[in-house]
């Protein structure tokens, strides 16, 4: 391999490292661009629209398929225990049911007096399908099969059955990202339902494969949080709605500070069987902005 | 001519193969990493000049998708690319092991470049834990899938790539 000496077969041909360079250089400038331009990403979202989301939607239905014959062969032997269970169960909540319906007249009629209608049933959301996972295991995103063409926006919150997801941070023409609030960068306001007391729910892949997300900077002086306590989106958080379920608290400690406390919350919602979300149509409105 | 479209195809296939098929199906809430087999693989098969292109492909689109640090991805996969194309030399049809030793090299690469990256610089210092809970899974999930789809690597390379060395 002398470079005095070609052979006389060899072609000439740039060597691969400066393509390796033209690669790394070509990094380095889009590494630029993203921390010192806002990209408008427009024009890349449109590509992937096109291009990639079609067959990913294709894709996700027949890997759907074996994804739902996988949890039947794991769960069959499950749900017949689960059965007996519930049936029990539903004798008892019927009789709940009953009391709980008298108590919500009294609630709604409670409402309107306070003129409260932020509950988050009242606001409009859309349905929307879940068609891709992340790209990794670093991060904890998904892809959903609204965009902007069926009226999503960045920043709307996105819903599940049970509570809080995520939010929208990417919006392309018929797809949407939604990061995860168990997100390793998420950090989320929240106030703890029942007393009101603020705290930060940061997303953390370490605690997330316990099932947990952690929380922080919770100012509780009189020790009236406990474990059970339900927490909700706080009303001052700048990108998610008040009042939004995220989960429950499951333990609680003092920080060596003494002032605040952190601990962890079992979420609301099963991050790892995410189907159909929802997605609120509704930004909250902030004095920051316009 | 036939192996430029099998790459220009194989890059979109590899990547809805992550994240709408492998993406969803996750044991213990973790992953495979295909497109870390496809570079690593064409690499050996290929050479460095085709998989670096391809590797800085993958990447892209990894880094329009998750739209996190545009061309980190790029960088990575193509390092990948690059790195393994040097054992192109070494390449014989027959054996299993040494592709299977240059994914498990790469898929390591990967997390590490991933944590040090992404993770380290936001001071998550815990780097047992994430080599237990991450790394190691992923690794073995995707030398799993490794083993299952290199024989269609095989079938490519057969019908496809080594054409050109004919000619």
């Amino acid at each position: 391999m002398s470079p005095l000496m070609p052979k006389k077969k060899e072609k000439f041909s740039i060597p691969t490292k400066y393509y390796m360079l033209a690669v790394i250089f070509i990094c380095m400038i889009l590494l630029g661009v993203t921390f010192l331009v806002d990209l408008p990403s427009k024009t890349t979202n449109s590509v992937v629209g096109y291009t990639i989301v079609p067959l990913q939607k294709g894709v996700s239905s027949v890997g759907m398929f074996f994804v739902q014959r996988k949890e039947m062969l794991v769960k069959i032997a499950d749900l017949q225990k689960e059965n007996e269970a519930l049936k029990q169960e539903i004798n008892a909540l019927n009789e709940e049911n009953i009391q709980l319906k008298q108590e919500k007249f009294e609630l709604v009629s409670l409402r309107e007096l306070f003129e409260l209608d932020a509950q988050y049933s009242d606001y409009e959301k859309v349905g929307a399908r879940v068609i891709a996972g992340g790209t990794g295991n670093w991060f904890d995103s998904f892809v959903i099969d609204k965009g902007s063409n069926d009226g999503i926006e960045v920043d709307m919150n996105v819903l599940s059955g049970a509570g809080l997801c995520g939010r929208v941070v990417e919006v392309g023409p018929n797809w949407s990202r939604v990061l995860s609030v168990i997100d390793d960068t998420s950090n989320v306001s929240a106030m703890v339902l029942s007393t009101s007391d603020r705290l930060i729910v940061s997303g953390d892949l370490e605690s997330m494969k316990e099932n947990h997300i952690r929380f922080s900077d919770l100012q509780d002086d009189d020790n009236s949080v406990s474990v059970g306590d339900k927490v909700v989106t706080s009303n001052i958080s700048d990108k998610f709605l008040p009042g939004i379920l995220i989960g429950y608290i499951s333990s609680v400690e003092s920080d060596p500070n003494n002032l605040t406390k952190s601990g962890y919350i079992t979420p609301a919602v099963d991050f790892y069987h995410l189907n159909v979300v929802l997605v609120v149509k509704e930004k909250k409105q902030t004095t920051g902005e316009k | 001519m036939k192996k430029i479209i099998m790459n220009i195809l194989l890059v979109p296939i590899f990547f809805v193969l992550q994240t709408a098929v492998f993406g969803r199906l996750s044991v213990v809430g973790v992953i495979p990493n295909v497109l870390v087999i496809l570079v690593a693989v064409m690499g050996f098969m290929q050479g460095d000049k085709a998989a670096l292109i391809i590797g800085f492909f993958c990447g892209l689109l990894v880094d329009i998708f998750t739209f996190r640090i545009l061309g980190l991805n790029a960088l990575i996969y193509s390092t990948i690319g690059f790195v393994t194309g040097k054992f192109h030399n070494t390449f014989y049809p027959e054996d299993f092991k040494l592709p299977l030793l240059v994914v498990t090299g790469s898929d390591i690469g990967y997390s590490l470049l991933m944590y040090l990256l992404t993770y380290l610089f936001r001071s998550r210092f815990h780097f047992g834990f994430y080599f237990l809970n991450v790394c190691l899974p992923e690794l073995a999930y995707t030398l799993l899938v490794a083993l299952a789809i290199y024989p269609l690597f095989l079938l490519l390379y057969r019908f496809v790539i080594k054409e050109r060395v004919k000619e």
